[in-house]
């Protein structure tokens, strides 16, 4: 116990880790199942990614532990990835027939936009960089 | 411990923020779709669309329907047993959203039958047979044809009447009305103008009796 009250600031590093990873997994249901958005393939694979950080990130704080990082790493980056290609295609930047999923939902049919900018792909391309950023932070802090 | 504490509030406030967030977006929507309502009826009924049930009812019930649909087929009973519980007071409105791959294939089919006066007729053996002809993994559209005499048509009429370009007028305007009603799934049910909330029979059955209600107190 003494030893988690001594790390307290990793502790909270990692918890805002795993709530940025909450909030967005709750965000995305609330886009499927309440606003009843069909998610569309590329959509999919981030959510892949996205959902067991929010478990794996909350092992890893009781007790508090180092390695938690290390495994949500992988997961964190290709969720990354993902959410980069998916909002380059989103923004036009990558040209829309390379797209994958000319079937049923296309990728880049636009759902919602805050703001005028903060598409759902922004969102999660946010969320998987706010998490990568703490998880570094956090691995290099932790002795 | 305060660590758990702080991990269990969070839980505890994230789970309640997702459930007053999905009833707080519910009712906005009702709000809106009640509204839309009252500005165009005509959203939910066009003079195209098939209706079943008394002209003076005053329970509209509007279904966006797909014929390949196995949830539309499998409420259909139960829909019909709905108007015949309720005499003279549901009028249901079928609409098409033909979701599924070559689903509009049967839309004109039963359009160009609704010329023959065997709409109904038609829909049932539709959805009797759709196990044969209506696979996702295999559809196969032709199938339909074996079945179709029983609804006494004349099939060779209908292999005229379905290519009408009227028909595909009607398809196209079902579909943009489902889209500004948010209907993305079938079957898609309204009762006034009020969505259904929660899918299921038992909450339709509640809602068309909550209506049932408010339009024939005594």
């Amino acid at each position: 116990m003494t030893r988690v009250y001594q790390n307290n600031t990793n502790w909270n590093i990692l918890f805002l880790c795993w709530l940025v990873a909450g909030v967005s997994t709750a965000g995305s249901l609330f886009f499927s199942y309440v606003m009843e958005f069909a998610p569309c393939v590329l959509c999919w694979y981030q959510r892949i990614f996205l959902f067991p950080l929010v478990l794996i990130l909350a092992v890893g704080l009781f007790p508090l532990d180092k390695k938690a990082a290390k495994y949500a790493f992988p997961l964190a980056v290709a969720g990354w990835l993902t959410a980069a290609y998916h909002y380059l295609l989103y923004t036009g930047i990558i040209p829309t027939n390379l797209q994958p999923c000319s079937q049923g939902v296309s990728c880049t049919e636009e759902y919602i936009s805050l703001f005028d900018f903060l598409s759902i792909p922004l969102l999660s391309l946010l969320s998987f960089t706010i998490i990568i950023t703490l998880l570094i932070i956090f691995y290099r802090r932790t002795p | 411990m305060k660590t758990h504490i702080i991990f269990g509030l969070s839980v505890v406030v994230l789970i309640l923020a997702f459930m007053f967030g999905s009833l707080y977006y519910k009712g906005k929507q009702a709000e809106k779709i009640g509204f839309l309502a009252q500005e165009n009826a005509e959203l939910f009924v066009r003079d195209h669309s098939q209706t079943m049930g008394s002209e003076d009812a005053k329970v509209y019930l509007i279904e966006f329907m797909d014929p390949a649909c196995e949830t539309c087929a499998a409420f259909s009973p139960f829909v019909k047993q709905m108007i015949v519980n309720n005499p003279g007071k549901i009028k249901l409105v079928l609409r098409y959203a033909p979701f599924h791959d070559g689903a509009d294939y049967f839309v004109k089919i039963l359009e160009a039958a609704k010329k023959q006066g065997k709409y109904w007729e038609t829909l049932d053996v539709m959805y009797k047979s759709q196990p044969h002809w209506a696979s996702h993994h295999n559809p196969q559209p032709q199938i339909i044809w074996q079945f179709l005499p029983q609804a006494g048509l004349d099939i060779e009429r209908i292999k005229e009447d379905m290519n009408d370009t009227a028909i595909a007028k009607i398809i196209d305007q079902d579909l943009a009305d489902a889209k500004v009603l948010n209907v993305r799934k079938t079957p898609g049910f309204f009762v006034n103008g009020k969505p259904l909330q929660t899918f299921g029979s038992k909450q339709l059955l509640q809602l068309v009796q909550s209506e049932i209600n408010a339009n024939y107190p005594n």
